[in-house]
């Protein structure tokens, strides 16, 4: 099974509860860290790295004496990367979304093949467990063509031997989460019961929602709010399978970049629950 | 006229609890959600829309099968895995379709209709803290950094029409393509950090971001007292830098607080109020940013 875990709201908890969840996971898992933009898995759970791959965007790149100034790349370019000044044509591959019309419709084969580099794709193991992460380009706008690239590789990883994955997902209700959240099979939202958090919670689950796919919480620093928040999800039928307390002790825990779930007997338990919750979880959703 | 933009890198630093608070300072500011995606700045402003317009933007491909020969071009050409061909006929996946029309263009039967999206709307508003522009783009949707785009120029052009003297925004987490948006033509970035390993990393890599594009950087350390080590780290490597540093906040239950009862923290009694009264006076007191830039580029 696949497993998203997700939020509207930045700072949730999402990496704190990923890689908890990962450290007491009790099969075969891939621990992948898809929040390529502010990726952080790895600083919790230290793996040991043993591949790398650059990855790339197929963008045009001109050769300028085959070029006839047609214009017709420039007409189907939807993405403002093409223009076209008198008869010499510019291009501005930071615009590109890759989708190759520009190719297809060159009737001269001006334009060439190129790279724009998206970013990076990392993998080894950690706490026992195969591990992937994503790290997007500094400057790179685009954060989905690498997402499917890791996504893809995850299926190559599945090929070689089944496991279940634990998605770390990137925050928001936008193409980044909804490129995760969308090969998932069921989606855990950890939510914080503050205005912010309820407010974000709430569109994060309209949008998972519409992808149809099960939504479980995870409820982080429950406090007064939490009342509001179980009574939201169960209106709209949300188990929530794990609150985790505000306990200013797994606050310092999580600032020493410590897994919570280490930070006492009790923490573990919660986890520990928390995994064959979600396993019941998918299991029932996947029978619905 | 400043632009002054507020990001983190990490989610859940205090941008939005900062932002409030230095939007009741601002004296004659536009303020401006960028984080279009999960904005909770109305929340503490409570703004009541003057203009609410529909943000639309964008297409999906739409395979009409009465007309579709069932040729499969449009499988054959989308690079997104979303046009795929199943009992003869083509069809396209809305929610991967990235928009670009090369289908549409290229349908011989010409058999895909290519309507625009509407991706969520946008307002302007009175708040009491002055005039706010924001935006929910709808759950699910794209575009978000055409959005923000969008709502800088409508915060600029207010401005202007009222004679305001600056736009202060509230970012968005990342480092793609919504925050390079709030970052381009911004006077001063200020980083909310958070000492904890995941917050200085995602720091760092904003930080980064904000040399590339040549956007001064002011920092104001929150949580500080979580972890002292790294909030020493984070102002080494802050000077080092050249960042200006805006000053530390304590982990303060009183934030919740506020945000409970709606109000910004400088809205309130309080140490922390004071402690961002000061770090806005810096702000204020920093050389003219964008002219610095210049200098230094």
């Amino acid at each position: 099974m696949r497993i998203a875990i997700a939020s509207g709201k930045g700072g949730t908890g999402k990496t704190t509860v990923a890689a908890s969840l990962a450290s007491v996971w009790d099969g075969p898992a891939i621990v992948a860290d898809m929040d390529v933009e502010a990726p952080n898995l790895h600083l919790f759970v230290h793996p040991a790295l043993s591949e790398e791959q650059t990855v790339f965007l197929e963008v045009p790149r001109l050769e300028e004496s085959l070029c006839i100034a047609c214009g017709r790349c420039r007409d189907i370019c939807r993405f403002k990367a093409i223009a076209l000044f008198g008869k010499r044509l510019a291009l501005f591959p930071d615009m590109c979304h890759g989708c190759g019309g520009c190719f297809a419709v060159c009737a001269q084969k001006a334009l060439a093949p190129a790279q724009r580099e998206l970013g990076m794709l990392q993998s080894g193991m950690a706490l026992g467990q195969r591990f992937i992460m994503g790290r997007s380009r500094i400057g790179e706008a685009m954060t989905p063509p690498l997402l499917r690239a890791v996504l893809n590789r995850i299926e190559g990883m599945l090929e070689d031997a089944p496991a279940d994955v634990l998605l770390d997902s990137p925050p928001g209700v936008s193409c980044p989460a909804m490129t995760v959240a969308r090969e998932a099979d069921v989606v855990l939202l950890v939510a914080e019961p503050t205005p912010f958090g309820f407010h974000d919670f709430r569109l994060a689950h309209q949008a998972v929602r519409e992808l149809g796919k099960p939504v479980a919480v995870a409820v982080n620093r429950a406090g007064p709010g939490t009342a509001e928040l179980a009574e939201y999800c169960g209106r709209h039928g949300l188990p929530i399978l794990m609150e985790l307390p505000f306990e200013p002790c797994a606050a310092r825990t999580y600032a020493r970049g410590e897994l919570i779930a280490e930070a006492s007997p009790a923490w573990r338990e919660r986890f520990v629950t928390l995994a064959s919750r979600l396993r019941d979880f998918s299991r029932k959703a996947k029978d619905a | 006229m400043r632009e002054i933009v507020i990001i983190s890198g990490k989610g859940g630093t205090g941008k939005t609890t900062v932002c409030a608070s230095f939007s009741y300072l601002a004296r004659k500011a536009t303020l401006c959600d960028l984080d279009v995606d999960a904005p909770d700045l109305h929340i503490l402003l409570d703004p009541r829309p003057r203009v609410t317009e529909a943000f639309i933007s964008g297409n999906t491909a739409v395979v009409d099968a009465a007309s579709c020969v069932g040729c499969g071009a449009c499988a054959a050409l989308c690079r997104f895995g979303a046009a795929s061909l199943s009992g003869g006929k083509g069809s396209v996946d809305a929610l991967r379709c990235e928009g670009c029309g090369v289908c549409v263009d290229l349908c011989p039967a010409k058999a895909i209709a290519f309507p625009e999206k509407h991706c969520g709307d946008w307002h302007i508003s009175d708040t009491r803290m002055g005039l706010m522009v924001h935006a929910q783009l709808f759950p699910g949707q794209e575009n978000s950094g055409r959005l923000v785009t969008l709502l800088k120029r409508k915060a600029r052009e207010l401005a202007r029409e009222h004679g305001l003297d600056m736009i202060l925004c509230d970012g968005s987490p990342g480092v793609g393509c919504p925050v390079i948006s709030s970052l381009s033509g911004a006077d001063l970035a200020v980083a909310v950090v958070e000492p904890t390993p995941s917050g200085r990393h995602d720091f760092q890599r904003v930080a980064a971001l904000c040399d590339h594009f040549r956007i001064p950087v002011a920092v104001l350390i929150n949580k500080a007292d979580l972890n002292e080590q790294e909030t020493a780290r984070i102002e080494k490597e802050c000077l080092e830098r050249r960042y200006a540093l805006l000053g530390r906040l304590p982990f303060d239950q009183a934030v919740t607080a506020a945000m409970v009862q709606r109000k910004a923290l400088t809205e309130l009694p309080g140490e922390l109020g004071g402690m961002l009264r000061r770090a806005w006076d810096m702000i204020l007191a920093l050389p003219d940013a964008r002219l610095k830039g210049r200098l230094l580029g």
